[in-house]
């Protein structure tokens, strides 16, 4: 199997990833995402199982409803993540990077790795939606902006992560 | 030549839409080169061993910071027609500390998350299927957190605003801050060595 290709340096990804953000705010007034897109899927999803009125009732899935329809393809936030599924690909494939696997601390198995992930996916989905915003819509986007909220945001989440580290030692160390 | 395109009308709706994916495609590719599809690699943020996350977050942040104070300033971007992300002190405060907690736990946030399950790794899926579970809790709770999810707004305002300065003013102080924490990581990286 070929070796995989060592990582670029993280300050020459991030400045790509500034310019594609950047080139976000030119061409389209805004900034990148990924929760929002999480949102769009789950009020589509409640849309298809329950009927459209249900979702466009509620004010917590009608915000992604496009006029109303539940079409998460007509959603710039929806179509730019799948961008990002299919270009984190190919990278991946380009660099001998692509691997089923899991990822896990030295300390647990794969199996405790996997309800971890679930768990901590749960916590960060409702807390994104609380924030109106995550690591890419709020911490980048509105945080190369100044928004007073992304920082806020920022502040608070690299807090919290770092006051429960060693709470969380044994999943990762 | 205005920007943003999209707003000024030199770009539809459609080519607008067209666009995401293009702009998606070359956000995930570099969140993939830069190492950040690997959750051990963001938790190592936590843990001070790995400053991965840290080091690419805030260098495209001052790279989109600079990018559009100084596009603005040229008068070629209009900043007053970027969507800016609207304040609410209390819950994005406590949804920040949740998202701390589980980015923590999971070792990845939702765009990498993505990014590590595009390129096999089934913890990466486990995370992309527990944020779903997350927003539909949310959804449901609904009614009983609408109060607090729109208290304390602010409405669109940035720091410079709340503090009374010229937008240069944060650029400036975000920029030295951004270097000073580079500089930080180097001496960190040069200790744990």
């Amino acid at each position: 199997m070929k070796r995989p290709q060592p990582y670029l340096d993280p300050y020459l990804a991030g400045v790509g990833i500034g310019l594609v953000l950047l080139s976000a705010y030119v061409v389209a007034g805004r900034g990148l995402g990924a929760s929002g897109a999480f949102a769009s899927v789950v009020a589509a999803s409640t849309a298809a199982v329950r009927g459209t009125e249900v979702a466009a009732s509620s004010p917590a899935t009608a915000p992604y409803l496009v006029d109303g329809i539940a079409s998460p393809l007509g959603d710039w936030l929806v179509l730019e993540l799948i961008g990002v599924i299919a270009g984190g690909f190919l990278s991946a494939w380009f660099a001998g990077r692509t691997r089923r696997g899991i990822e896990h601390g030295p300390s647990i198995g794969a199996r405790q790795r996997l309800y971890a992930a679930v768990a901590g996916g749960i916590v960060m989905g409702f807390g994104a939606k609380l924030a109106r915003g995550c690591t890419s819509g709020q911490a980048l986007t509105g945080g190369a902006l100044l928004s007073a909220g992304s920082w806020i945001f920022i502040a608070a989440c690299f807090a919290s992560g770092y006051a429960l580290a060693p709470l969380a030692r044994r999943l990762w160390r | 030549m205005n920007a943003p395109f999209g707003e000024t009308g030199a770009l539809g709706p459609s080519a607008v839409l067209w666009l995401a994916p293009i702009i998606g495609f070359a956000f995930g590719w570099f969140l993939e080169r830069g190492g950040l599809g690997n959750a051990r690699k963001l938790a190592g943020q936590f843990y001070l061993t790995d400053l991965t996350v840290f080091k690419v977050m805030f260098s495209a942040l001052l790279t989109a910071m600079l990018g559009a104070y100084w596009l603005d300033q040229f008068g070629l971007l209009d900043l007053q027609l970027v969507y800016l992300p609207e304040t609410f002190v209390a819950p994005q405060a406590v949804g920040g500390v949740l998202f701390g907690a589980g980015f923590l736990v999971s070792g990845l946030c939702p765009g990498t998350s993505c990014v590590a399950a595009a390129s096999g790794r089934l913890d990466g899926l486990a995370v992309v299927g527990g944020m779903l579970a997350g927003v539909f809790a949310f959804n449901l709770a609904f009614g009983w957190i609408e109060a607090f999810y729109d208290s304390t707004a602010l409405g669109a305002v940035t720091l410079t605003d709340l503090a009374g300065v010229p937008r240069g003013v944060g650029v400036a102080v975000v920029t030295v801050l951004a270097l000073g924490g580079f500089a930080l990581a180097a001496r960190i990286e040069r200790r744990v060595k």
